[in-house]
């Protein structure tokens, strides 16, 4: 499904060269549920990015589906975001004027899909995710958990293959976390390949596989199960956290 | 992406700030309607002056002694070789062909009085073919009496101001009054008509023209009006008209004009002005586009967490552009109409006040109104629209 060779992403600040992601070699198989963990910093997100076609690598390859990225036009990359990734942020990204029906549409809005249909499937979406009550709700008056369950139907209704999540429980208590969590892995369960970013071991320990960024370049590779061992990584992680992950 | 889907989309973002919205739109609403009452003004101008043109008939080829080049000056202001006399106006009448009438005129200024009352008034030495030429009638008596040119007889007829200020109340048929230091008896007076060719009728006082020479001693006359059977014949006589002053005078030393002519000049000139002033409305209009450009800048600042959000989502650049794009030509087309709506209610309002002043604004002022203000949205977005599409999307959806 994806595979990353020789990955760089540099920047240029004040005439110096910045490497935020150095020589990443990934391989990433449709269906596979993988954690990206690493401390602020590390190159979690700018990967992710990369993966999600938001941002171009300095230097080396990236294959989503055995087709290369770099060969893709502006219009393409906006193809393939449409139709073949999904997106879900930490801060949900919803647009306040619009209800949640509204905002499920969007990617439908951009790729063409007629009135009717866009109803019908952002309609599903929303009671896949529980909330098919909340259609005509605007963001403000929607818990967190509501509002990420509301992204994650978004990101669902143009059917990818590929979901990205970054830290999507991070804005969220436990509770709205588990169901966002319970949600993401049932989706995965059906087929979907999910990418997370995380600081979260709890989060990470739900992946078939984590990999562990440092300064850049990938310092570590578990398995998701194996969470707890990386006890380094998380001194700055809660102890509940870190035992509910060991459990 | 549908269109009725991009309008509904740029719609509801506009909806959302509501005050901004109602803002730029009264910007656009008020640059629209100055174009559209200031044209409709200058148009109801142009349409009153013509109207009073034509009110004399297009008909008329007016004979002015001197030519430009042989007098250095305007025809009709002294200086001229050779008057235009009676005896011309007599041969013309004798030997012009496919004419109806042949008018001289004389013109001077003098005050007239009737006993204490003293008024400075226009006094017209001229024919009755002259009131039939230009549509006038006698509210009271009768119109000068059909003569010769060259008899002159005592007698006036009046506009109706100078009957008010002479004999008030009174009438003043029959009665004597003085012009300079002849008498002449009063046969008639004019129905109200205000300005016509420039002169103010109802200040005037008419006499025939061989007293009027008599009494300021005058060889030379003003004018001559010649009103042909048809419009067509206008050139023609004009050409006669050349051939028998030469004739008579050995130089061609007169001026012709043609009614037509004169109202074509007329129209272009009034024309000009009405552009003139309907460009000034469209520099507001301008200033407007100015303001919606402002507007759509701030709102793709304020919006570019989900310009970010809506490429991550698929949107392509075109898309976005057209977002944006549309934004602002609803903004510009609503207030376009809103613009034309209030400016022609300003008209109506004028018509009632004013009901002699004809304005209306012409549809190709109101279309070309509603088209300057549908372009000045999208031309003054495509900026800000720009900026939007240009925007990397990882950049965007960090909101810097």
């Amino acid at each position: 499904m994806i595979r990353l060779e020789g990955l760089w992403k540099t920047y240029e600040m004040g005439g110096q060269k910045l490497h935020a992601l150095r020589d990443i070699d990934i391989n990433i198989k449709s269906g596979e549920h993988v954690a990206i963990m690493g401390p602020s910093g590390s190159g979690k997100s700018t990967l992710l990015n990369i993966l999600g076609c938001l941002d171009q690598p300095s230097a080396g390859e990236y294959f989503l589906e055995d087709r290369a990225v770099a060969e893709l036009g502006a219009d393409d990359l906006a193809d393939v975001r449409s139709r073949k990734i999904g997106f879900v942020f930490q801060a949900f990204h919803l647009i306040p004027r619009l209800d949640a029906l509204a905002n499920i549409s969007i990617p439908m809005l951009f790729a063409g899909v007629a009135g009717p249909e866009r109803q019908e499937r952002a309609s599903r979406a929303l009671a896949s995710v529980g909330l098919a009550d909340w259609s005509a709700h605007r963001p403000a008056e929607l818990s967190g958990g509501q509002k990420q369950r509301i992204a994650i139907a978004r990101a669902i209704v143009m059917q990818p293959s590929l979901l990205l999540a970054d830290e999507p429980t991070g804005n969220l208590d436990s509770t709205s976390g588990k169901q966002v969590l319970e949600l993401l892995c049932g989706l995965n369960a059906n087929g979907i390949t999910l990418i997370t970013v995380t600081h979260d071991p709890s989060v990470a320990r739900l992946a078939s596989r984590v990999i562990v960024l440092g300064d850049g370049a990938i310092s570590r590779e578990v398995e998701g199960r194996d969470v707890a061992s990386l006890d380094s990584l998380f001194s700055n992680v809660p102890a509940e956290a870190i035992s509910e992950a060991r459990s | 992406m549908k269109a009725t889907d991009v309008v509904q989309f740029a719609a509801n973002s506009l909806l959302q700030h509501r005050r901004r919205t109602l803002l730029s739109l009264l910007g656009v609403a008020m640059g629209a309607t100055a174009v559209v009452f200031l044209t409709g003004l200058g148009d109801g101008a142009r349409t009153f002056v013509l109207g009073e043109f034509k009110a004399i008939g297009s008909n008329l080829v007016i004979v002015m002694p001197g030519k430009t080049e042989t007098t250095g000056m305007f025809p009709g202001f002294g200086g001229v070789p050779n008057d235009l006399t009676l005896d011309d106006a007599n041969a013309l009448r004798r030997r012009l062909r496919g004419i109806r009438r042949v008018i001289p005129m004389t013109s001077a200024s003098d005050v007239v009085s009737h006993r204490q009352h003293r008024r400075r008034v226009t006094i017209i030495g001229t024919t009755r073919d002259f009131f039939r030429a230009q549509g006038l009638r006698a509210e009271r008596g009768s119109l000068l009496p059909d003569a010769e040119f060259g008899r002159a007889a005592p007698v006036a007829v009046i506009g109706s101001k100078v009957a008010r200020e002479l004999f008030q109340e009174r009438d003043p048929i029959g009665k004597v009054i003085r012009i300079g230091d002849a008498r002449v008896r009063v046969i008639g007076v004019l129905t109200d008509r205000g300005t016509q060719m420039g002169m103010h009728v109802d200040d005037t006082v008419f006499a025939p023209v061989a007293s009027v020479m008599q009494i300021f001693n005058r060889n030379s006359l003003f004018r001559i009006l010649i009103e042909v059977n048809a419009h067509a014949d206008a050139d023609a006589v004009k050409q006669q008209i050349i051939a028998v002053i030469i004739d008579r005078h050995d130089e061609e030393d007169v001026t012709c004009v043609t009614q037509a002519a004169v109202l074509e000049s007329l129209g272009g000139i009034l024309r000009t002005l009405t552009l003139a002033i309907g460009g000034v409305g469209a520099i507001s209009l301008a200033v407007a586009g100015i303001g919606i450009m402002n507007v759509m800048l701030v709102s793709v600042s304020e919006r570019t967490s989900e310009i970010g959000l809506l490429k991550a989502l698929g949107a392509k650049g075109n898309q976005v552009l057209a977002v944006f794009l549309t934004e602002a030509a609803l903004l510009s087309t609503t207030g376009g109409l809103l613009g034309l709506a209030i400016g022609t209610s300003l008209l109506e309002l004028l018509t009632v006040v004013y009901p002699k002043v004809p304005v209306s604004t012409p549809m190709w002022a109101m279309a070309s109104t509603l088209a300057l203000a549908m372009i000045t949205g999208p031309m003054f977005g495509v900026m800000p629209a720009w900026r939007a599409m240009r925007m990397e999307p990882v950049t965007a959806l960090s909101g810097s």
